[in-house]
């Protein structure tokens, strides 16, 4: 890859479940200000491996992770890092949205409040709906409950409520996954504006979204003896059209998965 | 080709549905009896108190005279040892499923915890009434005092509302705990901003419920040491007092023909305290339950 400046890497990075290994050795490089993307068939890790970027694993307590992940160099799991400050760096958006129960405007300024946040919470709302391209659609109804909003929507607010509190990456795990096509759409646009900004990893079932989306995709798999590996890592374009790996070309093409 | 010949299928499928009759109407039966029981229970209630219900029944001590009999010490009394109860057994329960749920959720202490307080709520009154008599009343030089009453009947209810507060903890969608982790929130943060007011209408429902089982209870009073004629208000909490259901029990024991009426009038005067208490909590729980919804 030519592109040098990474703000996470991954180094033999395994997790375990009790006894069961969910993730194997995977060595995986996230370039800043770019989307890179973690595709592979059902039960292959992907999300606990996007889970690892923020410490989400440690809520779990069968969970156990093995390797470094360097975060600018940090490695996330060293002794003296509390998982509290990588999450506020690391913001994370879920398979399915969850607003809290709580009005739209609750919902973003929840994440400056809770950290302590002093200023103009007002324009910090205004900013993160703006940016998460929900700002025309909400701007009169502050107020009222964001489960009022339909699932795009919902979508839209959770990211909002992520960017709130300005993280450098944001973890995206199978985002659009309980949205219809033209909310995957919106989501999709919204993404690639992000990526000037932000470096996003984003899980997906979707093979054509991560080759819309993304710069770089990682393709996981699951075989008998082995869960959760990497087979092939690389720029989007390349991966999609000419992948190296024979496994990634059965898989891309739809022979299994 | 079916798997049963179509003869055999009416043949059944007739039974089934007869079956099916059977089992509504029984329902319905359950639901007949319980009811009418109750509804013959409160109209003999209404026909034999409701007319000794007046101001100075209300506003009266207990006498030796069934026309000149008050319950106001025993009202009163019932209504500062519940709140008292439904206080402390509200805060010691909630904290202690928030511990139980939250904190130590997966330990093998929590999961003996959470069995033995199962169990104690099957435990027969009376015992607690004799360890409120040990504890509160000797050991804590509480006396028999309203305090001590209370606190008895907060430790009758608690595994109730432990119970009904850890099922509502536990109920709280894990995406909920999830997003606020995701945003930087500590433990403590989640349990506050979003766990509690999550859990907050089931707490109710518990609470509701704890309230509910302390203003019927007379043993472990009894058992206490609380008093049976008091011609006085309680006007400390440290005051010896009576209760509602003690005072009817004992207008109930009593031969003369007046004091049965005048105990069916305290039993109105108990249910309607119920209800406006059941009433309030309800209130309070739908209000937190609709906000957002």
């Amino acid at each position: 890859m030519q592109d040098q400046d990474f703000i996470l890497q991954s180094r033999g990075l395994s997790v375990y479940y009790d006894s069961t290994k969910a993730v194997t050795d995977v060595d995986l490089d996230v370039a800043r200000n770019r989307i890179t993307s973690i595709i592979g068939p059902s039960g292959c890790g992907k999300s606990t491996l996007l889970r690892c970027f923020n410490r989400m694993n440690d809520l779990i307590p069968s969970a156990r992770v093995e390797g470094q992940v360097l975060f600018d160099g940090l490695d996330l799991y060293g002794h003296d890092v509390d998982p509290t400050e990588i999450r506020y760096e690391i913001g994370m958006v879920f398979q399915r949205p969850n607003p809290f129960p709580k009005s739209i405007y609750d919902n973003v300024a929840f994440g400056p409040r809770i950290n302590g946040f002093q200023g103009d919470i007002d324009e910090i709302v205004e900013r993160s709906l703006v940016r998460a391209a929900l700002w025309d659609e909400v701007k009169d109804r502050l107020k009222s409950s964001a489960l009022s909003l339909s699932g795009g929507q919902q979508q839209r607010l959770c990211i909002a409520r992520a960017l709130a509190v300005e993280p450098r990456v944001i973890l995206m795990d199978e985002p659009c996954s309980a949205l219809d096509p033209i909310a995957t759409l919106a989501i999709e646009e919204l993404m690639r504006e992000l990526s000037e900004d932000y470096s996003i990893i984003i899980v997906t079932h979707n093979m054509q979204q991560a080759a819309r989306v993304s710069h770089y995709t990682a393709f996981l798999m699951v075989e008998e003896a082995r869960i959760g590996f990497l087979v092939e890592f690389g720029e989007s374009r390349q991966l999609f059209t000419n992948p190296k790996d024979e496994r990634t070309e059965a898989y891309i093409t739809g022979r299994f998965g | 080709m079916a798997v049963i010949s179509q003869t055999e299928f009416q043949q059944r499928r007739a039974r089934r549905k007869w079956l099916g009759r059977v089992f509504h109407g029984l329902c319905l039966l359950s639901v007949v009896i319980a009811l009418g029981s109750l509804a013959v229970l409160l109209v003999y209630l209404l026909v034999q108190g409701v007319t000794r219900i007046d101001w100075s029944f209300l506003t009266s001590f207990a006498s030796r005279h069934p026309d000149q009999a008050g319950i106001k010490a025993a009202m009163l009394g019932s209504i500062y040892v519940v709140i008292i109860a439904g206080a402390v057994a509200f805060t010691l329960g909630v904290a202690t499923a928030l511990y139980l749920e939250e904190y130590a959720a997966r330990s093998r202490f929590a999961r003996i915890a959470k069995i033995n307080i199962a169990n104690l709520a099957g435990v027969p009154s009376i015992v607690y009434g004799l360890l409120g008599l040990q504890i509160f009343v000797h050991s804590l030089h509480l006396g028999n005092s309203v305090l001590a009453g209370g606190f008895t009947l907060a430790l009758l209810v608690l595994p109730i509302v432990i119970v009904a507060a850890g099922e509502a903890v536990r109920s709280v969608p894990p995406s909920l705990r999830e997003g606020s982790y995701a945003l930087g929130a500590t433990r403590w943060q989640v349990i506050w901003h979003m766990v509690i007011p999550q859990a907050f209408p089931g707490i109710l429902t518990g609470v509701i419920l704890a309230v509910s089982r302390a203003i019927g209870e007379t043993a472990p009073l009894i058992a206490m040491g609380a008093l049976t004629f008091v011609p006085f208000t309680p006007d400390s909490p440290l005051s010896r007092f009576t209760v509602l259901p003690i005072q009817i029990f004992n207008w109930t024991s009593r031969p003369q023909a007046g004091f049965h009426e005048v105990a069916a009038a305290g039993i109105i005067v108990l249910l309607v305290i119920l209800l406006v208490m059941n009433a309030g909590a309800v209130i309070l729980r739908n209000r937190f339950q609709n906000k957002w919804e």
